[in-house]
């Protein structure tokens, strides 16, 4: 924990806040977890849909191998424990999108088991959250209910694509920390092409599990693993994006302190987040639903792993996230500031890396993350939509390095990509745009200014400060090709010399 | 163990099974000899023995990620008692 615990003011005293994230992840694969069908998006409804996912009498489900190799694949990156013997349990509910009348997932034995990741506040400072497990399960159909005022429509594509749910210990002590967890999250499955993470689509989804307690009762719960010096918890169901993970608790925290400290006792429930109200509402109607009598799914056998299964997919980890922001600290020296920027999205990262394979790592850095995501953010645009490509960007970094341009000529070439494209060498040839670096045109045209100017450069002697008036008044002359170094070691002689 | 009337009304409504009020009381005398005759296996040692998912010795039957299935629409839709546009149509159902 930071020095600073994030704290509510109550009637009573300060209340800190206690949280436990499930995330369901979708994991990228062609096919759904137990049948053929498709899983990409966007299709006409229905068209996605095997005779499995509709839950036809007599038709069995037959497992995904390369679902299970993606889950493992994220348990590895989540340092967690793999286990190499795991089950599929019936968690039986009624609702018109789970043609099944249960869902299959993973209740007892998940396929992966305890693991940990650090995380980042926004002041920069870290964080580890626990996971207790991930395990596999099926997505449920689409429930549509404002295409017609007295019915529902369902669409049965989504029936069966395969999720991951994550589930963290109850290691969030903010809004803050909550949405920091789950950007992490997101980075990492994004690294690791387990995830596309995209929150819009519903590819990563929360359910927020929040509770208050005063200062101290938390400490004693780590002490004892005992659960009952924590609050009683409400869960959030399916927030959908990371203000409104910040929202929703901000809304829960102070609805339940205002319960406690009238006197009120908080039920333990399953709520829902209104993002147009900001309020959370209880979903009255699960409560009975709640008893999901698991048992162990008959027409699955137990999922055994091979361990040297496991270690092949081990070896073949891409680089996470914290390993390459600290190699960008190391070994290209950047700052760590600037290398969290860069490695906390993988396709940010991978550019930079493109544009500075060969170039000053720093230089690199601050184009792309000042100039070009200035302008991205600017634009609204992301990285991968960007009109200037890798290999552009590098080009432009070079020509600096090798003084070919000045810094400032730098941003009209970049203006010239963004806009026309081309090769920035020969854009700068073309356009006649290289820095002038021949001490002798500059001479000439410093001997000109002090000549017209003469009693401005006698002040000079008085005030050094004055000389920025000349070193203007040359890149005008020059239209800012004069090579900044150049002009102000030559003024510096006349001038003071 | 033995059941009471209100876990038969509760099992029947999470199942979804509309149990007229004059079974009930047969249907807990009928489900109390079952679970009596199941419970015969208590008196089996079992100390020490691991419980079993399955008595198949058999590894699990795994697929590739392809494409092999949907576009099927059709048949999807053909039991349903009302679709439109293509998709399922039900009585309102929101939270």
């Amino acid at each position: 924990m930071s020095a600073d615990t994030y704290t509510l003011p109550g009637a009573t005293g300060d209340w800190e806040v206690v949280m436990g994230l499930e995330i369901h992840a979708q994991v990228v694969s062609q096919a759904k977890l137990f049948s053929g069908a498709a899983t990409a998006f966007g299709a006409a409804p229905n068209t996605q849909v095997s005779l499995v996912d509709a839950a036809m009498p007599g038709m069995l489900p037959v497992i995904n191998e390369h679902v299970v190799e993606q889950a493992v694949k994220t348990g590895l990156g989540l340092n967690a424990q793999i286990n190499t013997w795991s089950r599929f349990d019936r968690k039986n509910y009624f609702y018109p999108d789970l043609p099944q009348g249960y869902q299959i997932s993973q209740f007892q034995f998940p396929i992966v088991g305890e693991g940990e990741i650090e995380c980042e506040r926004d002041d920069g400072s870290r964080f580890t959250v626990r996971i207790e497990r991930l395990h596999l399960e099926q997505d449920a159909g689409k429930s549509i209910h404002d295409l017609d005022p007295n019915s529902t429509y369902v669409d049965l594509n989504r029936s069966g694509v395969a999720l991951m749910e994550i589930v963290s210990k109850p290691d969030i002590r903010s809004p803050d920390e909550a949405s920091a967890y789950v950007s992490k999250l997101r980075t990492i499955l994004r690294y690791l092409g387990t995830c596309g993470g995209d929150m819009e689509k519903g590819q990563l989804r929360a359910d927020v599990n929040v509770s208050v307690c005063k200062p101290g009762a938390y400490e004693k719960f780590r002490e004892t693993g005992d659960f009952s010096h924590l609050g009683t918890r409400c869960e959030i169901k399916n927030v959908n994006s990371l203000r409104f993970i910040r929202q929703a608790i901000e809304y829960e925290a102070q609805r339940q302190i205002d319960i406690i400290e009238e006197g009120g006792k908080i039920d333990q429930e399953t709520r829902l987040f209104d993002a147009n109200t900001g309020v959370t509402r209880s979903m009255r109607s699960k409560e009975e639903a709640h008893d999901y009598r698991y048992f162990p799914d008959p027409d699955l056998l137990p999922l055994e792993l091979q361990q040297d299964w496991i270690d092949q997919i081990r070896v073949n980890l891409p680089e996470l996230p914290d390993a390459k922001r600290e190699r960008f600290v190391s070994e290209m020296g950047l700052s760590e500031y600037d290398a969290s920027v860069l490695a906390a999205d993988k396709d940010r990262a991978a550019y930079f890396e493109e544009v500075a394979e060969g170039r000053d790592a720093k230089l690199a850095s601050n184009w792309v993350n000042n100039e070009l995501y200035g302008r991205l953010n600017k634009e609204g645009l992301t990285i991968t939509d960007c009109p200037v490509s890798a290999a552009q960007m590098s080009g432009l970094v070079g020509l600096i390095e090798d003084k070919t341009i000045s810094g400032k000529i730098a941003k009209d070439v970049f203006e010239i990509l963004w806009a026309e494209g081309g090769d920035p060498a020969k854009i700068v040839e073309d356009r006649g745009l290289k820095q002038v670096t021949d001490t002798g045109a500059i001479e000439a045209v410093i001997d000109q200014l002090i000549a017209d100017n003469p009693d401005q450069a006698a002040s000079v002697k008085e005030k050094p400060k004055a000389m920025g008036w000349f070193v203007g008044q040359v890149m005008k002359a020059m239209q800012g090709k004069a090579n900044p170094q150049a002009v102000n070691e030559i003024l510096q002689k006349k001038l003071l010399g | 163990m033995s059941v009471t009337a209100d876990d038969v009304r509760r099992i029947a409504r999470l199942a979804r099974l509309a149990e007229p009020e004059d079974r009930v009381d047969a249907l807990v005398g009928e489900l109390n000899g079952i679970l009596n005759w199941i419970e015969q296996l208590n008196e089996v040692d079992v100390e020490g023995v691991q419980a079993m998912t399955t008595p198949v010795a058999f590894p699990l039957p795994m697929r590739k990620d392809e494409v092999t299935d949907g576009g099927i629409r059709d048949k999807v839709l053909a039991n349903a008692p009302k679709s439109d546009e293509g998709f399922f149509v039900v009585p309102k159902s929101v939270e």
